[in-house]
């Protein structure tokens, strides 16, 4: 395999997989890789699901019922981490296995082992973190976060939380690099940078964020480390260190990393809309500036994330403003996708329907964002519920629904076969009942004054939090029905044809359903 | 099939990421330098724990103005001190100085190094609290069972904006195990 570069990388010259468990332990297929990741990102989304719906249990009622309060905090920072580093990222990740490879006309990614490697850290990571609930004092129960000196009393699991998010961030460093260095040297001949479709776009400059602020919260754990282990006082009050110097290096990773979450979701809705509407995307070149200018002025906006620590009024004005000036480049965004279905001939298939979702409820938690980058108002909406609702709204109707959306939009690519329709408009309306149902009150209480990460409220909160926990009950079971959806469109249905949806545009469905193991053997000239 | 050509492109530009990344994973830890320097350059962040006595302080007190300055003191979870002001708190004019203590006891049977570090509130207050001679610039060694006073003389600048009436100084009193014996260094 010392020849290893794409189609070579198979002794047998059946290009055909390897078979049984070793093909997936030892595989450089993209598209391998790729369902490797959907697959880990698909089992997180249970394992952190139940988490939340452990704190939604709780949060039915007032007072104690279920869990201590520690219990409690260590599933709320634990259901935070594994939704984010290990289910959305991966997802987006496996997005972009599979896909941007048979997008810009390339047979595999640029780095095939670097890939395998990649994803299988994934799990031992994930593991390592997981096993922190087990250890002696718990998991880590200061928020996801991390902020000291909170996180610096959590017992054996520290050292074991950290170095599993070190290793979250080495995977997916070395997945962003793979990425842009596939976009850059191998697209087909023509496929110029301006040809490539907008979900490729969105992950080179999400992969571009990823090495930029991966180091920098990889430096902010270490420096916990060692002030927890090897008397150094980066946060230390005691040793001249400042606690309010970690928030600073945590939200400048924090903040590219919503981004991070967000664009690739951009990017799959940005193919998607123009499917169902068959019309072009309109404003192709806005949207590659926009996607631009949001990376930029992600790295310029942190300290909102900290308004009331005490910052001087002209650090408060210039975070608002600059805050504030995000809305531009997303909203010509979600004006572009409106001004695509204008006059378009529309249709509502699943991905469509989760595509709609996601541009109204997405622009919900914008406009949410937009209230609490006001700093005088930030004083009132700061860690209540109204925060929680703002994030839940644009990582549950907006990341994860951009997530499912492509998903349901490349599956009968994937495996040959289309999809259960009418279960698929199942999934979306229950789903879509169940996230407002849930995340809608939480701005009620958040604005009334109901703190978030603690088990127990004063009374006045207990009907929306007890609609809230219908709803996340309702909205956990309803994606049991989307396990059954993919396994029944694995298992066989109705053949899918090459073009899939008839709307479709781009090289990807150039190619025979489901994509052979190899595709783009001999590069497609780009017209 | 590949020639050379694009393998060692993809190697190159890999090689380029990765020491992208490298690099910002040293600026993460440049963040700790600029942030002190900013918060010095501003005076902000709380950075009261520099001693002023070298700054030139004027002394022109302003006798219109009466501020009221309280004085906390904080343990935090398993401190092994006895810590608290001498006074809970004081009127006092801008551009005057005033001396006040702190008593601090160690409650142990063993020697401690004690550290304590101080806060200033509102923020805004901050660089105009000077305080030329304070007990938190350097680390204070006590005997078991030991207790003393521990002096504070401080200034309020006559430039505090007119809005602020009242101040608020804390200290937090730490054991200081782990850090080397602060001797007045500026920090």
């Amino acid at each position: 395999m010392s020849d290893a570069t794409t189609h070579d990388t198979h002794e047998h010259h059946d290009h055909g997989p390897d078979r049984g468990l070793m093909r997936w332990i030892t595989t450089t297929n993209h598209k391998d890789i790729g369902t490797l990741y959907l697959i880990f990102a698909f089992v997180m989304l249970f394992v952190g699901g139940a988490m939340s719906l452990v704190i939604r249990a709780e949060l039915f009622q007032p007072g104690l019922q279920f869990v201590n309060p520690d219990f409690y905090n260590q599933m709320v920072t634990m259901h935070a981490l594994i939704m984010v580093f290990g289910m959305i990222m991966p997802a987006f990740v496996g997005f972009a296995n599979w896909m941007i490879p048979m997008m810009i006309g390339a047979p595999d990614m640029a780095l095939p082992r670097l890939n395998n490697w990649s994803f299988w850290i994934l799990p031992f990571a994930g593991v390592l973190l997981l096993s922190t609930l087990f250890m002696d004092g718990g998991g880590p129960a200061s928020g996801w976060t991390l902020y000291p000196p909170l996180v610096l009393q959590t017992g054996d699991a520290l050292p074991f939380a950290i170095f599993a998010v070190h290793l979250l961030g080495v995977s997916s460093i070395m997945g962003s690099i793979n990425i842009i260095v596939t976009i850059l040297n191998m697209r087909a001949p023509g496929m110029t940078l301006l040809k490539m479709p907008m979900f490729v776009w969105t992950w080179l400059i999400t992969a571009y964020l990823l090495i930029a602020v991966m180091p920098v919260l990889a430096g902010g754990v270490t420096m916990l480390l060692t002030d927890a282990f090897f008397g150094t006082s980066f946060f230390q009050a005691a040793g001249g260190g400042d606690p309010v110097l970690f928030q600073h290096i945590f939200w400048f990773f924090g903040h590219p990393e919503v981004y991070i979450i967000i664009l690739p979701a951009f990017g799959i809705i940005s193919q998607i809309i123009p499917t169902f509407s068959r019309k072009k995307l309109f404003g192709y070149e806005s949207m590659v500036f926009a996607t631009g200018s949001i990376a930029f002025l992600s790295f310029i906006v942190w300290a909102h994330h900290m308004f009331t620590v005490g910052m001087p009024l002209a650090g408060q004005l210039f975070f608002m403003m600059s805050t504030m000036l995000i809305a531009v480049p997303t909203g010509v965004k979600v004006f572009n996708w409106t001004s695509t279905m204008w006059k378009g001939s529309l249709s509502f298939e699943t991905p469509m329907l989760f595509a709609l979702g996601f541009l109204f409820l997405f622009t919900i938690g914008g406009f949410s964002g937009l209230m609490l980058a006001i700093a005088p108002a930030d004083f009132q909406y700061h860690d209540s519920y109204f925060v929680v609702a703002h994030f839940h709204y644009v990582l549950v109707p907006g990341a994860l629904y951009g997530a499912i959306a492509g998903a349901y939009y490349w599956l009968p690519k994937w495996t040959g076969y289309m999809y259960d329709e009418t279960l698929g408009k199942w999934h979306f309306w229950l789903s879509t009942i169940f996230v407002n149902l849930t995340f809608f009150p939480q701005h009620f209480v958040g604005l009334a004054g109901m703190p978030r990460r603690i088990p127990d409220y004063a009374v006045q909160f207990t009907d929306f939090n007890a609609m809230s926990s219908i709803g996340s009950f309702g909205f956990g079971f309803s994606q049991l029905l989307m396990v059954y959806i993919v396994i029944k469109c694995v298992r066989g249905g109705k053949k899918a044809t090459d073009q899939v949806w008839d709307g479709a545009d781009g090289l990807e469905w150039t190619v025979p359903s489901p994509a052979p193991y190899h595709t783009f053997d001999d590069a497609p000239v780009v017209k | 099939m590949s020639t050379t050509g694009p393998r060692q492109g993809h190697r190159q530009l890999a090689g380029r990421l990765a020491l992208l990344a490298v690099a910002m994973f040293g600026f993460g830890y440049l963040l700790v330098p600029l942030y002190d320097i900013l918060c010095e350059v501003t005076g902000i962040g709380n950075r009261t724990g520099t001693p002023t006595a070298d700054v030139v302080v004027e002394v022109r007190p302003d006798t219109s103005r009466t501020i009221t300055v309280e004085f906390v003191a904080n343990l935090n979870q398993y401190a092994p001190w006895e810590f608290q002001p001498a006074t809970a708190m004081m009127e006092v004019h801008p551009g005057q100085f005033y001396d006040t203590t702190y008593f601090a006891r160690n409650l142990t049977d063993r020697k401690l190094v004690g550290q304590a570090v101080p806060s200033v509130a509102p923020g805004q207050a901050n660089k105009f609290f000077k305080k030329v001679e304070c007990f938190c610039f350097t680390s204070q060694e006590f005997a078991a069972q030991e207790g003393r006073d521990m002096g504070l003389r401080f200034m309020v600048d006559p430039d505090l904006p007119a809005y602020i009436d009242r101040i608020t100084l804390s200290y937090t009193f730490f054991a200081n195990q782990n850090v080397a014996l602060n001797t007045g260094a500026p920090r």
